[in-house]
């Protein structure tokens, strides 16, 4: 039996009824990284010694009957943006080339309570900027359906590995679409949770507003049961939300009879490729046959979310990516002349030029005189958009629409043209804005074989509508895995 | 020459006295080895986030109630974004937007009378670590222990004309933060630094002049004679037909100089926003009325009480509720003793002389108040006497010395053996025919001189009362 095939609880389950041991998982998970990191390059770091190590504990605490989780002893990737004590952390960029955290971040440390052993780190855009993982400062990454096509971005490595079972599951993060964008492209689901529900500390700041970290798994039930390991109201980040309720699991249900489900009209207009929309369209027919009320409504403002995103999360990246100075960690260059100069340098050779766009544009838009112009704006926008979705969220339970306009671009395509690409995060980014739930899960595949995703919006704290409504779809239709992944059955 | 006037607002930061950092739960303990009071957060490592210290902002009220500011009951923290070693995020996590006080305002006296000096604003906000310039290897090395120590910054209304009115202002502010145990507003360790900003213009003028910021000053003294120097400089230049710029100086006070460090040109963008890292402060009625409630007694209030209390004279009040450190012992002594005019008299005479021999302020005392409340108790119970006990508090003064552990290790106690004591009185009245003889003529005075002797021949510890009595049946049975 092939051990990657499983989604990550059916493979917990085999664990705790001692059919499979933690090592064997692990080493499963190894033997295809082994076999398709080379073309698919999701890691960035992996540590097999390590995890070999952690499985060993993680089984004796199994054994012991001292680990219950149902993700116990399941190896896990994590997004290069997150900090893991004595693992190397880069947010593929050269200027943490030999960062090495002194702790790990809550939603990690939540995992490894759970048992969890992780394998390494998985690739992304540069400091999570970028729509296709080509902005790594370690290469690209390819996407599992079509070698040639990206994975999407900024969690691209954490979807091609789930995508070319190099991993049980993983976790992203998404500021403007991180998670749902490459879930979508690399078919698998990933659930971007409602801001304030994991804890952001120790994940590495792009748009602190609006980062949110979540999983990304084979199926819905994966990402309720991670979710629910990962989410925790944590002291150590001001932003972070006592939650009534952190049992989402409990909203895997076959059922959505009288389910509201809204489908905003703005969301199919131009731009939208017509293959995406037919099966995001036939999605929401399936959901209607299976009892939903579905219908179409105004959305306002959509296309405000954009420049208010880019002003926001570029003035927040501009401030947070500031301490990267060669003074204190990671890179610093290596011939310099006095202090300005080694920043200059150090920063000029570190950094990558769309990190260097973002960086530049967040700094002008917070300059005096261009604040209230830019800044302020944009803060009055994201007020208004989510005054928007309130208002769509008295009349329906949930928001359906695609998860991005088209299926996975070609490698070398997106880069040169960073407004499209911006556009292309359309469907995605004013969920970050209202910090609102989102999942994205496959719903089909386009005449060229890549995957589309139908993404599932819901209200603050209402998770369960979105999983339940996930949960119901999926059951409609099998997982599909691609050829990476079956060559190893 | 025209005549001109100088006009003075102030940028005073102060150190409060939270145990734990603002933004981690670090020690704020000042001194330690390099880096050991850190973590994560106050060192700007990846991926951390700062958790604001409930206590600061109540230090901040409650600073700002007692200098009658209005307190914003919805404020916010921004990020003030520049590039510096000692800054480990290169932001400062600051207030602009919604400082926490506003609007407040102070008395001081002045050769005048009473003056009224306006609050611009208090803000909270994070310190900087330290650099620390290596000679020996021509590097910099950052300590980051002070990173993230507390501060307010209160910030005055240019309400001040002279050298005098500015330090009257920061010794009324030192005393009221001293008062809430907010501070110890030491200028030398820098819990308390003061930024001057001057200008001048002619008297009468209706505008205000160009002003320059002074930064470096580490004592009144220092900011007196910066205030002088730069008004002088400042004259000079409008003068000679030359403009003042707009710039930030850095006072030299060994060299009495100062020197432009950066002129507004070269002034940097903060490019302030909103930390989206902290929520914002909400600050409730009841939170506001729990902190109001809290307020210490201040000054005026104690010294009234001091007099009608414990009917000290109006002036002796005055002087020990000056600082908060005198009035603390003076409470607690008295408590003990329940003398409070010889508490008093211990303050105003003994203490005040040590220290002005010693040139220390009355923050620096060290002595117990137990202790001062012993020596009391010992000439009270006349096992010492005034003299022994002057050279007996000169110890506690400078050890916080045990008085009865002292007196009884050096053999202080007063000798009351009569008898012996008689011999001494007889061999001195014998030893001094020409005193005894102006005594018995009326000259009163003259048994003063005999009682020193006696006490000189005892080495002090004759009780000078048994001497006074002796003397005097001496005498009259000659």
């Amino acid at each position: 039996m092939n051990l990657m095939s499983l989604t990550a609880v059916e493979l917990g389950k085999k664990i705790k009824a001692k059919e499979v041991t933690v090592k064997e998982a692990v080493l499963a998970a190894f033997d295809q990284i082994e076999k398709v990191e080379d073309v698919y390059h999701s890691y960035v770091t992996l540590d097999k010694e390590q995890a070999l190590k952690r499985a060993e504990e993680v089984q004796k605490l199994i054994d012991e009957g001292k680990l219950d989780s149902p993700l116990a002893g399941v190896p896990v990737a994590i997004k290069d943006n997150m900090c893991t004590e004595g693992m190397k952390t880069t947010c593929s960029s050269r200027i943490l080339e030999n960062f090495y955290p002194t702790y790990t971040a809550e939603a990690v440390l939540n995992l490894e309570k759970a048992g969890a052993v992780i394998l390494g780190k998985t690739n992304m855009d540069e400091f999570a900027m970028g729509s296709t993982t080509e902005t790594s400062a370690y290469g690209v990454t390819r996407n599992p359906w079509n070698e040639n096509h990206v994975p999407g971005g900024s969690s691209g490595g954490s979807c091609s590995a789930v995508a070319a079972e190099e991993c049980s599951y993983s976790l992203g993060s998404d500021t403007g679409g991180s998670i749902r964008q490459p879930s979508s492209f690399c078919g698998v689901t990933g659930i971007k949770p409602t801001y304030g529900t994991v804890s952001r500390y120790g994940l590495i700041a792009y748009g602190s507003s609006l980062d949110q970290i979540g999983p990304v798994a084979k199926d819905v039930t994966d990402c309720a049961t991670i979710l629910e390991t990962i989410a925790s109201y944590d002291p150590k980040d001001s932003t972070s939300v006592k939650r009534e309720d952190y049992d989402f699991t409990s909203a895997l249900v076959d059922d959505v009879k009288g389910m509201r489900i809204g489908i905003p009209k703005s969301y199919f207009g131009e731009g939208l490729d017509t293959e995406v929309r037919d099966a995001v369209l036939s999605a929401a027919k399936t959901l209607e046959e299976k009892g939903a009320i579905v219908e179409e409504f105004d959305l306002g403002l959509v296309d405000y979310a954009i420049p208010a995103y880019y002003v926001i999360a570029s003035a927040e990246a501009s401030s947070n990516l500031a301490r990267f100075d060669g003074v204190k960690y990671g890179y610093r260059t290596p011939d310099y002349d006095g202090l300005h100069n080694m920043y200059k340098k150090t920063r000029s050779e570190g950094f990558g030029a769309e990190v260097k766009r973002r960086i530049m544009l967040g700094s002008f838009v917070l300059s005096s005189g261009y604040y209230d112009a830019y800044y302020l704006k944009a803060l009055r926008t994201k007020a208004l958009i989510k005054k928007e979705f309130d208002k769509a969220f008295e009349k329906y339970d949930v928001i359906l629409g695609p998860a991005a306009p088209t299926t996975a671009p070609e490698i070398g395509k997106s880069l040169s043209d960073p407004i499209k690409m911006y556009l292309g995060d359309i469907y995605t980014i004013s969920v970050n804005l209202a910090g609102l739930p989102g999942i994205s899960l496959p719903c089909g595949r386009d005449s060229k074989g890549l995957p589309i995703g139908l993404q599932l919006i819901g209200d603050c704290f209402k998770e369960k509508n979105i999983i339940r409504a996930a949960y119901a779809f999926e059951q409609t239709r099998t997982y599909e895995r691609c050829d990476v992944a079956k060559a190893r059955d | 020459m025209k005549q001109y006037e100088t006009v003075i607002g102030l940028e005073v930061h102060v150190e409060l006295a939270t145990k734990t950092k603002i933004f981690c739960s670090c020690s704020t303990e000042f001194g330690g080895a390099p880096n050991t009071h850190t973590c994560p957060v106050c060192t700007g490592m990846p991926g951390s986030l700062p958790v604001l210290n409930k206590q600061v902002v109540e230090y901040a009220m409650a600073v700002g109630l007692a200098t009658n500011c209005k307190i914003t009951q919805y404020c916010k923290f921004d990020r003030k974004n520049y590039f510096y070693p000692d800054n480990p995020q290169n932001y400062q996590i600051s207030q602009l937007y919604l400082p926490i006080c506003r609007d407040g305002k102070v008395e001081i006296q002045t050769e005048n009378g009473t003056k009224t000096i306006g609050i611009h604003e208090i803000h909270m906000e994070e310190d900087a670590g330290k650099l620390i310039h290596d000679e020996w290897s021509d590097c910099s090395l950052v300590d980051f222990n002070r990173s993230g120590v507390p501060l307010i910054e209160i910030v005055s209304e240019p309400d001040m004309r002279s050298a005098e009115e500015v330090i009257a202002y920061l010794e009324k502010l030192r005393m009221i933060i001293q008062y809430l145990g907010a501070s110890d507003c030491k200028l030398n360790e820098g819990s308390m630094r003061a930024d001057v900003n001057l200008s001048i213009r002619e008297v009468g003028a209706e505008t205000f002049g160009t002003r320059t910021e002074m930064k470096n000053l580490n004592s009144f003294k220092a900011i007196a004679r910066a205030i002088e120097n730069e008004t002088e400089r400042q004259i000079d230049l409008l003068e000679a037909g030359k403009e003042v710029i707009q710039e930030t100086r850095r006072w030299d006070d060994n060299k009495e100089y100062s020197y432009a460090m950066r002129s507004k040109e070269d002034a940097q963008d903060y490019r302030y926003f909103p930390e989206p890292d902290l929520v914002p402060i909400v600050i409730s009625d009841e939170w506001l009325e729990e902190v109001r409630q809290r307020q210490p007694e201040f000054r005026d209030e104690k010294k009234a009480r001091y007099v009608s209390e414990f009917k000290l004279p109006e002036y002796d009040a005055d002087i020990i509720t000056q600082y908060k450190k005198m009035a603390d012992i003076f409470e607690k002594a008295t408590e003990i003793c329940k003398n409070p005019k010889k508490v008093s008299n211990y303050l105003m005479g003994e203490t005040m002389r040590l220290l002005k021999e010693k040139s220390m302020d009355p923050d620096e005392l060290t002595f117990s108040p137990e202790n001062l409340a012993k020596l009391i108790g010992l000439v009270d119970k006349g096992v010492i006497n005034g003299n022994t006990a002057k050279e007996v508090f000169a110890q506690i003064f400078e050890n916080d010395t045990d008085p009865e552990v002292y007196v009884e290790e050096h053999g202080l106690k007063m000798d009351q053996d009569e008898d012996g004591l008689k011999k001494i009185v007889e061999e001195v009245v014998a030893a001094n025919p020409q005193s005894v003889e102006d005594y018995k003529n009326g000259k009163e005075k003259a048994i003063g001189f005999l009682v020193g002797q006696v006490m000189r021949a005892s080495r002090g510890k004759a009780n000078p009362g048994m001497v006074n009595q002796l003397l005097k049946e001496t005498l009259s049975n000659m």
